[in-house]
């Protein structure tokens, strides 16, 4: 295998050219906007729960960015789907690390990182879980 | 019809050359040359450069300004010569007039600080461009906003370059205190009409301010000529260390000023009830300089001037016209920015469907170095509408089949991705 081939595999190119769960819920029940600042990469997220109020029904995102940080966010999605709020919460970053599976550089992780730390802040911002790592002390205010 | 033969007025340089001077070239990443095209990020250092600051070190370190020793005296020659070195490449009046500041941001932040927060005020306007990169975007817009004064944009036509017809609007909302541009666009490689604006800035009664970041390493620069007020330059752009770049400003305006950092080696004296601030530049100079950067930006303009400001500069040109041209045959490639006669070394570009980070990274693998971002230029991006853009940007050690293997190398990224 190609370095190339390692670093954008078949099925990163493929949840970047046919990204799931992409769209807009309106209104939803949990949702948040995040921004990469080094590269300009953009990522909203929107969750509906179920009746519970707690298990994610369904979630999608809107967007633009890298292929990294788009097919991570895709992945993302159908990941968490059936998952609770606080469970999702908690969730660490190697599981979706292992499901992107491939070699990131620090500056490529924070793209990949960039759905599921926008995820938490929605859900956060809904239901009061815990924000993700790095972000915890930061005023309500400065998270949109 | 008689011919006129012009004269070779301008020197030509050998980058292939000067490649020598320059250790950092000596390595092969992922077994391929060094393609190190984001020189308009930060420059690589020359030998002469790092054996300036190391026989600093070695033979003539001490504090500044304060030992009565000959050590102390002898780096304080060296710190005062660096200085001087700086006042004779911008062809200041006054040594005093040149503030030794970490970066070209700092340089605009001591300005928007000690001149802005006592001469701004509601009713005022601070005009900036479109172009800016944030150095000389944020502190305005946050100056601005601490003193009631209001911020306004100099349009960009589709060419990338400066709407100057949007200047008379502009004067008619407000009272222009001060108006702050680049010399080039670190983006584009825009080169703006800094004449112009200075004349337009000065009959509004304003002061105008130059960051010359990305213009300094590229072109002769002359404060009296170009008639600015305060120009700020950065030295590791331009072969010297990180940590030592130059503001200059004129006399009066800085005597006028308050200071922007206080502390020591800043003061004239220091009483319990009131401190006097130092005579120029050291008022501007709190605490311990960074010396050895100095030296080494000192050491920098010695080997610029060497090599000539001209030649590095129709050095540039050629470059940009040969890779505008090489690119512009890579399918789905979009150019930004004027053409090469009215460009510095910087070009930036997008391939259809493929984002600047994955075209950077896939280029990283093949040792070809750009850049891919926003280039601190947000605003400018919002205009594009664009997230973000791949930049390549050459220097006097560029030499054109680095261009070759960046074309070669977005041929693969165009592979990987189709």
């Amino acid at each position: 295998m190609s370095e190339f081939d390692q670093m954008y595999r078949e099925v990163i190119l493929d949840h970047y050219k046919n990204p799931r769960g992409h769209g807009v819920l309106d209104p939803a029940d949990a949702e948040a906007e995040g921004q990469n600042p080094l590269c300009g990469d953009e990522v909203s997220i929107y969750v509906a729960f179920g009746e519970d109020g707690e298990t994610i029904d369904e979630v999608k995102f809107s967007g633009r960015g890298c292929a990294i940080s788009q097919a991570a966010t895709s992945m993302l999605t159908e990941m968490v789907q059936g998952r609770t709020a606080s469970d999702v919460a908690v969730l660490d970053k190697d599981e979706l690390l292992e499901e992107i599976g491939i070699p990131l550089t620090p500056v490529r992780l924070k793209c990949a990182m960039l759905g599921l730390t926008t995820l938490k802040v929605a859900l956060h911002k809904a239901k009061g879980t815990p924000l993700p790592e790095g972000l915890a002390g930061f005023d309500e205010l400065e998270l949109t | 019809m008689a011919l006129v033969a012009t004269a070779e007025t301008t020197r030509k340089l050998d980058a292939h050359a000067l490649r020598a001077d320059f250790p950092i070239f000596e390595q092969r990443p992922h077994g391929k040359p060094l393609a190190f095209l984001d020189s308009a990020a930060s420059s690589q250092k020359p030998r002469q450069v790092l054996d300036a600051m190391t026989t600093f070190y070695e033979t003539s370190y001490a504090n500044v300004h304060r030992g009565v020793y000959e050590l102390a005296e002898r780096a304080t020659a060296g710190l005062e010569h660096a200085r001087e070195r700086v006042r004779a490449f911008l062809n200041a009046p006054d040594a005093r007039e040149v503030i030794f500041v970490r970066n070209a941001t700092e340089g605009i932040n001591l300005v928007a600080y000690g001149w802005g927060l006592k001469n701004l005020g509601p009713g005022d306007l601070v005009v900036v461009t479109e172009l800016e990169h944030h150095s000389n975007f944020v502190p305005w817009q946050y100056i601005a906003g601490k003193t009631g004064a209001e911020l306004r944009m100099i349009p960009l036509d589709e060419h990338g370059e400066l709407e100057l017809s949007a200047l008379d609007a502009i004067a008619r909302e407000g009272n222009v205190k001060l108006v702050a541009t680049g010399l080039v666009s670190n983006s584009l490689g825009t080169i703006n009409p800094v004449s112009k604006l200075v004349e337009w800035a000065h009959e509004q009664g304003a002061i105008y301010v130059c960051d010359a970041a990305q213009g300094a390493p590229h072109t002769k620069i002359d404060v009296q000529a170009l008639g600015v007020d305060f120009l700020a330059i950065s030295g590791h752009k331009m072969c010297g260390p990180s940590g030592a770049s130059a503001l200059w400003g004129r006399t009066d305006l800085l005597l006028a000023m308050d200071p922007f950092l206080t502390g020591g080696h800043m003061i004239n004296s220091v009483r319990l009830e009131k401190t006097t601030w130092g005579e120029l530049p050291h008022k501007f100079e709190a605490g311990t300089a960074p010396m050895a950067e100095a030296v080494g930006l000192g050491a920098a303009i010695d080997y610029l001037e060497a090599i000539g400001l001209d030649a590095i500069e129709a050095h540039e040109h050629e470059l940009a016209a040969y890779a505008l041209g090489k690119l512009a045959e890579v399918p789905g490639i979009q150019l930004y920015g004027p053409p090469a006669n009215r460009r510095a070394g910087i070009v930036s570009f997008n391939i259809e469907g493929i984002h600047p980070h994955d075209v950077a990274q896939i280029l990283d693998m093949q040792g070809v170095a750009i850049r891919a971002g926003h280039h601190c230029c947000q605003p400018l991006m919002q205009k594009l509408g664009v997230a973000a853009t791949n930049r390549a940007s050459f220097y006097l050690y560029t030499i054109p089949e680095e261009i070759d293997q960046l074309v070669e190398g977005l041929h693969t990224v165009r592979k990987v991705f189709a």
